[in-house]
């Protein structure tokens, strides 16, 4: 599998990250020289193997679905680029 | 005493609490230092006042005779750990100017039993390389030198800030993080102790994330000693962290005295790869006589899918940072540049916050998550991660430690790799196994290149048996007797 421009292009899309048309070329290049070095996992005849879902086997902690910590809206928003009366400003989202 | 920064974090420690120095003495002799070694760019900031305040504290608590077990000794942490009050970038200019509301929990269990902080070190940026080139603070200079050679060398990464200043005693020992090999790798760069611990051994809240199922905190540190104490205060349940185990924290330090008569060492095959320089080969050989030497026995094990395991990183790591690292996104914090409407706000905002290396990984991740790509790429590698785990569970039904090389190389020269970021890659082709598996490992200083340069083992361990991996350690390092130095080039 190769990726070319219009691909790299839609997956900074997806991504978020605007790019330069002039920088397409070289990151297609360097997507690619990994993907080509990553199908080498294409050798490993993996049909009967399960997908690890855990690095070390433990079962997942439950907790009661309750509040913990409250009125932390100022530390909530004080790092923020934009905010106002403790909300976050973001650019308008809807006409 | 004159040379206080000389001392290790267990004579530090002993030497507090039988009141022959005070911490302020302590600190304001690393202090010191700090400010004289700006060329190492170790530190990113430096909480002197609040450094001083705490070592007044401990100081307090030590005259009466209280205080925990880091009462009073001066730390540096990655720049990765959220500290309250204290700017928290992950080395990336996306968080600059983030100033967390909370502690992370590894760091609030160090100042919990004492310690004193000293500053925030220098990382790859989101801990993504193995160089510490990646940094948006700049690159990090290894203390260490090539003979006759005053070229500047990458500390290793992405714990290059932690390897260096504790190479350069500009703290006691460090917090470090590591994820395919980020605590081992600089410490092998840097004649330093790097112990990545189980995963779930120490807690992630408060960590800045990267690939959550492979991230751990642990130490790097100047000896064995100093790792295992280090180890012993940062880990623990944490019910913040549902990854982290609630399982008791043994008393590391005190493991030590175990040796390693009995024990049975195994030299995993697969590890002597083509084209590894002979002195590292030399080097591993040195360490398994060593070990026998000691007392143990050491056999030939196999783990057959080791080839597979860079590969497999890079689809893994990626896929999960790609997914962490979307939470950067110009509004709740760090940095914001405005576009026509809230898309273009985020796709300028993450375009000019985030570094080449981590834009790549994010790219490279988002292909192999989305649609049609996932089973091919991120399901494959999860798979692979089955096989290679499994492979080091047969060879732990035969043999207690295993014994590597650290890294395929000493330090090379800040430069010499960006260009190519597979040749980067390889750097982790003996660690990131175990991040994949979940293993404890350690890096121990066991000798040096030719030109002069440390030279590292690994040691790998059952998982939560970093007792055993400390022992073996231990008997590495008391054998090697590494005690050379870097020259203090720096402060001139």
């Amino acid at each position: 599998m190769s990726v070319d421009q219009k691909t790299v292009r839609h997956i900074a899309r997806l991504a978020r990250i605007a790019v330069r048309d002039d920088e397409l070329e070289a990151l297609a290049k360097e997507l690619n020289g990994i993907l080509d070095w990553v199908e080498q996992l294409g050798e490993v005849d993996t049909a009967d193997v399960e997908p690890m879902t855990s690095a070390v086997a433990m079962a997942m902690k439950m907790r009661d679905d309750v509040v913990t910590e409250t009125n932390l809206q100022k530390e909530v928003t004080r790092n923020a680029p934009g905010a106002e009366d403790g909300f976050f400003v973001v650019p308008k989202v809807v006409e | 005493m004159t040379d206080l920064t000389s001392l290790t974090l267990a004579e530090a420690r002993d030497a507090l609490k039988k009141k022959e120095i005070t911490s302020v003495e302590l600190t304001g002799a690393y202090l010191k230092e700090m400010e004289a070694a700006g060329a190492l760019n170790a530190y990113v900031t430096v909480t002197a006042e609040k450094a001083m305040e705490m070592a007044r504290a401990s100081d307090a608590k030590l005259q009466k005779g209280e205080g925990g077990p880091l009462e009073g000794v001066p730390l540096g942490i990655k720049d990765l750990f959220c500290t309250k009050d204290v700017q928290t970038t992950a080395c990336s200019h996306i968080l600059e100017g983030f100033v967390p509301p909370y502690e992370s929990t590894v760091t609030a269990n160090l100042w919990r039993d004492g310690a004193v902080m000293l500053g925030k070190l220098n990382n790859d940026e989101f801990a993504m390389g193995s160089s510490n080139e990646t940094s948006h603070y700049g690159a990090v200079v290894n203390p260490w030198r090539r003979q006759g050679s005053d070229a500047k060398l990458v500390p290793g990464g992405s714990s290059g800030g932690s390897s260096a200043a504790v190479a350069a005693r500009l703290c006691a020992a460090a917090t470090a993080t590591d994820t395919g090999g980020s605590i081992r790798q600089p410490a092998a760069f840097t004649g330093t102790v790097g112990l990545k611990p189980t995963y779930g051994r120490c807690s992630r809240w408060g960590i800045v994330a990267f690939a959550s199922s492979l991230d751990q905190a642990g130490p790097i540190a100047r000896d064995v000693r100093d790792a295992a104490i280090m180890l012993r205060s940062m880990a623990g349940h944490d019910a913040k962290d549902t990854t982290s185990v609630d399982r008791l924290v043994p008393d590391y330090e005190a493991a030590l005295a175990g040796g390693v008569k009995g024990l049975s060492v195994g030299i995993p095959k697969e590890y002597r790869v083509e084209g590894m320089p002979k002195e590292i080969d030399d080097l591993w050989t040195r360490g398994i006589e060593w070990l026998k030497a000691a007392g143990a026995t050491v056999k030939e094990v196999s783990l057959p899918h080791t080839k597979y395991a860079l590969p497999t990183y890079y689809i893994v790591a990626p896929a999960e940072c790609s997914s962490n690292l979307a939470r950067y996104d110009g509004v709740r914090y760090g940095l914001r540049v405005e576009g026509r409407d809230v898309t273009e706000m985020y796709e300028n905002t993450r375009a000019a916050g985030f570094g080449a290396e981590v834009k790549r990984r994010i790219l490279m991740g988002t292909y192999v998550l989305s649609a049609g790509y996932y089973d091919a790429y991120y399901l494959k590698a999860q798979k692979l991660r089955t096989l290679i785990a499994r492979d080091f569970t047969e060879a732990f039904s035969e043999v207690d430690v295993l014994l590597t090389p650290t890294a395929p190389s000493a330090a090379f020269a800040i430069g010499e790799k960006t260009d190519d970021p597979l040749s980067m890659y390889l750097n982790d082709v003996f660690t990131v196994t175990v991040n994949l598996a979940g293993l404890p490992g350690i890096s121990v200083p066991a000798g040096l290149s030719g030109e002069g340069l440390p030279l590292g083992l690994q040691l790998i361990g059952r998982t939560f048996d970093e007792e055993t991996l400390l022992r073996a350690a231990r008997a590495i390092e008391e054998a090697a007797e590494f005690t050379a130095a870097p020259g203090a080039w720096w402060r001139a």
